[in-house]
């Protein structure tokens, strides 16, 4: 088998490209070993997309029974009682939940992951940038349940005398008006939330801004720049689409988290104004807490509220994605 | 490159606010930005204990907003306002790192003072049988089995398929067929771990007809945690040198042993580390857990058959209860679980070091 | 427009490592200066003490006294950032902005410095340095490109305007021919005979050709051995180091018969 020409045959040696004689000579004799490990391999990516598609397809499936049942309206009905006969539900609290939660947490997360990225790649002193990144990291691996039950034991009590404040400055607004009682809402779901997905917004950002070249910020140095001038011209425009891009790899997992949501928010199927009083639901949030009362046609019910959350999802990471990659072209 | 533009000036003047020179400008004294910050904290506390604000957190967002406001102010004063905008900028950095770190110290102080003290040999050893939840007492070891054996088949399960995925894609993938699975990697990436639960649900419980069982918890596990070990396998195959594979090819050694014999060995303390954390990650998944194994105060070791509990069902199940007993129960498991994934993540780190490629960092 | 530098006494560190001992030197102002020397030797450690980005890098640190006419560079309250805008520095590589436009590029030290300055007066600026850098015929009708669609003589002139647009006293030269090809290289050393009209210039190079054709003066540094710090040899009119150096290293350094 003539393998130091199929190599030489091939584009420039890459690791992305490494010599590849089993696939492209598909008819020429080869190894038995080598055809085996080959199937194994495409097999397993093979499975993987079997899985995917399996995922959309059972979800589908299992949501269109529901749907067929459903006497609301899937989409505006702002009720969740999918065991009763009828069965009527509707996604619009849960969507509003989920989108208000996301949102409040990626104002709150956003700006100061970029400040902490800029804290350790251009401000603190090396002894502290090393293990601040390293505890950073370690903080993304932190169970959600862990955030969940520290949001509902020690947040939620802690959060009720600044809402009593915001109420008493800003309750004119109907948004941030307070009623004593529990802060288990949306807005502490929002704060829960921003503080999840701070390690993981902040490692990507501080990847991308360490790789900012080097030569720029000198030159910017040279021209008389101060440190924060530096950053501005040399460091954030090359990181925009990389932040962008954390931030959405952020806003995925905000979307998608479930037990964290399930353990502190106090749900109710109302869309109120306030987001500081208790009430609101997100789609991940619901399906946790109401499995376990739910019958067929109620599981049936979530999967349907599940499936729309996928899509969800796969929106916003697609979207990530696809600046990633324009970045790398960009950058290429 | 962390340090560049640490600029400091190398002596302080504070008085000489128009100097002779265009070199010389008037600069804050160093210990201007600490001083400022103590002012900016006495008056926050100040005023939040004199107006009787009773959250802390007032307190301290107030010290923050006097700090920052107090630096541009001063140092437009002093210094001219480029000066200003860059001491306004590391002083908002600053206050976002503090942001940050507080609830994060606090969230591991709360677990590790609250966590302790229930937290003995018998909570380790012992089940929920027979204790109430209003009870003190009791303990994890249904739930340590639960998360072990899980975890452990998930692992099983996904580690080969992700591993040879990822060889495929580096190794031998060109084509449409690797770009799909490229796509779809990073696509499965940011799957819902509810999504995932209910995927499984839906064919394995509601369809298949198979009970709850840790089994099926386990396969949804497994699909979180596939794309997290191609990603990272793909990083590390990606860094062996092409060299070694020409080299090794060039002596005649088929392709497979190549693979098998020099590259993954090259690559094989990177590829460790990314299972471990991915493992690690999994080990703290719940939401799967309630709609496939759905709790158990019992032990049960068959993960195949019957219900199971796992680390973090447990959390949640003592937090769910409400009562005194069973939230120090939540933070007793909350605590064994952090060091659980902890460890992982530290043997990972510690594999990495010690078994780094010479072509990474 | 252009200032003598008065160097005495200078050691450079980084970390617990001296890079550079004890050097001292003149550079007259509207002249070019070349230092010379292998490897290794401080020549750039020493030029980056020279506008005070030697303690950008980590570790970095300074002892001793650089006078830009009388003005310590390193005396109590001198601004860093002051001294950067007076000594502009061109680096061994180019390094536009790959964000900005061309304009852009040249304004970029004029808006970061100034602020507020008019379009019109802008205009005039950028025009004025990219003819000084010999670049305006060539870009002229592309300003608003980026500016990393340039040649790399391009991108290396337009870094050299970048550095002239801000006025700067002396201009500090990095190598800033060693990535470029020969005919790039020669428009560079033109453009260096030009703007020492203006400017005092002092050029670290690696080839000793370069060093004769575009310098007046040239100082010949050297080190004792590896982990040694350099030293500054000597340094004298670039005629005379060239055809009968005083020291016999600089002779050896120059015939090649080491380095």
């Amino acid at each position: 088998m003539d393998i130091t020409s199929a190599t030489a045959a091939g584009p420039p040696p890459g690791p992305g490209n490494a010599p590849d004689p089993a696939e492209r000579q598909g008819g020429t004799t080869t190894r038995l070993g080598d055809r085996i490990f080959l199937g194994l391999s495409r097999g397993s990516g093979i499975l993987l997309l079997a899985i995917m598609a399996a995922i959309a397809v059972f979800l589908t499936i299992r949501a269109a029974s529901a749907l067929s049942h459903n006497e609301g309206n899937f989409f505006t009905t702002f009720e969740w009682r999918a065991n009763s006969t009828p069965p009527v539900f509707g996604i619009a609290v849960l969507a509003f939940g989920t989108v208000v939660s996301s949102v409040i947490a990626m104002a709150i997360a956003v700006p100061v992951a970029i400040g902490i990225a800029l804290f350790i790649s251009h401000y603190a002193p090396r002894k502290l940038a090393t293990p601040l990144s390293y505890v950073i990291d370690l903080l993304a691996a932190v169970p959600s349940i862990v955030y969940g039950l520290w949001g509902a034991l020690f947040l939620v009590p802690h959060l009720g005398g600044l809402y009593s404040w915001l109420d008493d400055y800003f309750g004119w607004t109907g948004i941030f008006a307070y009623h004593d009682g529990a802060a288990r809402s949306l807005f502490t779901i929002g704060i829960l939330l921003a503080i999840m997905i701070l390690p993981i917004v902040t490692s990507v950002s501080r990847e991308v801004f360490l790789q900012a070249p080097k030569m720029h910020e000198e030159a910017a140095l040279a021209l008389g720049a101060t440190r924060w001038e530096v950053i501005r011209t040399a460091v954030l425009p090359f990181g925009r689409s990389g932040v962008i891009s954390a931030s959405m790899l952020g806003l995925g997992r905000a979307l998608g988290e479930t037990m964290a949501v399930a353990t502190v928010l106090s749900p109710s199927f109302e869309i109120g104004t306030s987001l500081l009083d208790p009430g609101g639901g997100t789609f991940a949030q619901n399906i946790a807490s109401s499995f376990k009362e739910s019958g067929e046609i109620g599981k049936d019910a979530l999967i349907a509220s599940g499936l729309v959350l996928f899509v969800l999802t796969l929106l916003v990471n697609g979207a990530a994605r696809l600046i990633i990659a324009r970045r790398k072209e960009y950058t290429a | 490159m962390s340090e560049v533009a640490m600029d400091q000036p190398s002596g302080a003047v504070p008085g000489a606010r128009r100097s002779s020179s265009s070199l010389h400008q008037p600069r804050l004294p160093r210990w201007a930005p600490a001083a400022i910050a103590a002012a900016a904290l006495a008056v926050g506390v100040g005023i939040g204990a004199g107006a009787g604000l009773s959250s802390r957190i007032q307190w301290g967002l107030l010290a923050a907003v006097l700090y920052v406001a107090g630096t541009f102010a001063l140092a437009t004063r002093v210094e001219g306002v480029r000066q200003a905008k860059d001491r306004l900028a590391t002083s908002l950095v600053w206050v976002c790192f503090l942001l940050a770190v507080v609830p994060l110290v606090s969230l591991i102080w709360e677990t590790v003072s609250r966590g302790s003290s229930v937290l003995d040999g018998g909570f380790l050893s012992h089940s929920m049988g027979g204790v109430l939840t209003i009870q003190p007492g009791g303990g994890v070891y249904h739930a340590i089995i639960g998360t072990l054996e899980q975890v452990g088949i998930a692992t099983a399960i996904a580690a080969p398929i992700g591993l040879l995925t990822a060889i495929y894609l580096v190794e031998y993938g060109r084509g449409r067929l690797a770009k799909a699975v490229t796509f779809f990697v990073d696509v499965m990436t940011g799957i819902p771990s509810i999504v995932a639960g209910l995927f499984v649900l839906s064919f394995w419980i509601l369809m298949l007809d198979n009970g709850y069982s840790g089994f099926a918890g386990s396969m949804a596990l497994a699909i979180l945690m596939m794309p997290v070990v191609v990603r990272s396998t793909e990083e590390m195959l990606k860094l062996v040198p092409n060299e070694l594979r020409e080299a090794s090819l060039a002596l005649g050694v088929p392709k497979w042993r190549t693979i098998l014999k020099v590259v993954l060995p090259t690559a094989i303390g990177g590829i460790a580390t990314g299972v471990m954390l991915s493992v690690a990650r999994i080990a703290g998944e719940s939401a799967p857990i309630v709609l496939l194994v759905f709790g158990s105060q019992l032990i049960n070791n068959n993960p195949f058959e019957g219900a199971q509990s796992s680390l973090p069902y447990y959390i949640y199940e003592q937090w769910a209860a409400g009562n005194d007993a069973s939230y120090d129960r939540a933070w007793a498991a909350a605590l064994v679980l952090i060091a659980f994934v902890m460890i992982l993540n530290l043997v990972a780190r510690g594999i990495a070091r010690w078994k780094a490629p010479k072509a990474g960092r | 427009m252009a200032k003598r530098i008065d160097v005495s006494g200078l050691t450079a560190y980084y970390g617990s490592h001296k890079a550079i001992e004890d050097i001292s030197m003149t550079v007259e102002p509207r002249s070019v200066t070349a230092f010379i020397g292998p490897s290794g030797c401080g020549k750039s450690t020493f030029l980056r003490t020279l506008n005070r980005m030697h303690e950008v890098t980590p570790g970095g640190r300074v002892e001793g006294k650089v006078l830009l006419d009388d003005e310590n560079l390193y005396g109590a309250g001198v601004d860093p950032v002051s001294v950067r805008r007076t000594v502009g520095m061109v680096f061994q590589r180019p390094n536009p902005f790959p964000t900005m436009s061309i304009y852009e590029n040249v304004a970029a030290g004029i808006r970061l410095n100034g602020g507020r300055v008019r379009k019109a007066e802008l205009d005039t600026i950028v025009e004025k340095s990219l003819k000084g850098a010999n670049l305006w015929k060539e870009v002229k009708d592309r300003l608003n490109k980026p500016g990393a669609g340039l040649s790399g003589g391009q991108q290396q002139r337009l870094c050299i305007a970048r550095a002239i647009a801000v006025e700067p006293q002396v201009l500090l030269m990095d190598e800033p021919c060693s990535a470029l090809d020969p005919i790039s290289t020669l428009a560079i050393e033109d453009l260096i005979g030009e703007l020492k009209e203006r400017f005092t210039i002092v050029i670290v190079t690696h080839n000793m050709q370069q060093a004769a054709r575009v310098s007046d003066r040239t100082a010949f540094f050297n080190l004792a051995g590896v982990g040694q710090p350099g030293k500054l040899v000597e340094i004298d009119d670039t005629e005379r180091i060239f055809s009968n150096p005083s020291v016999q290293a600089t002779e050896d350094y120059i015939s090649g018969r080491f380095g």
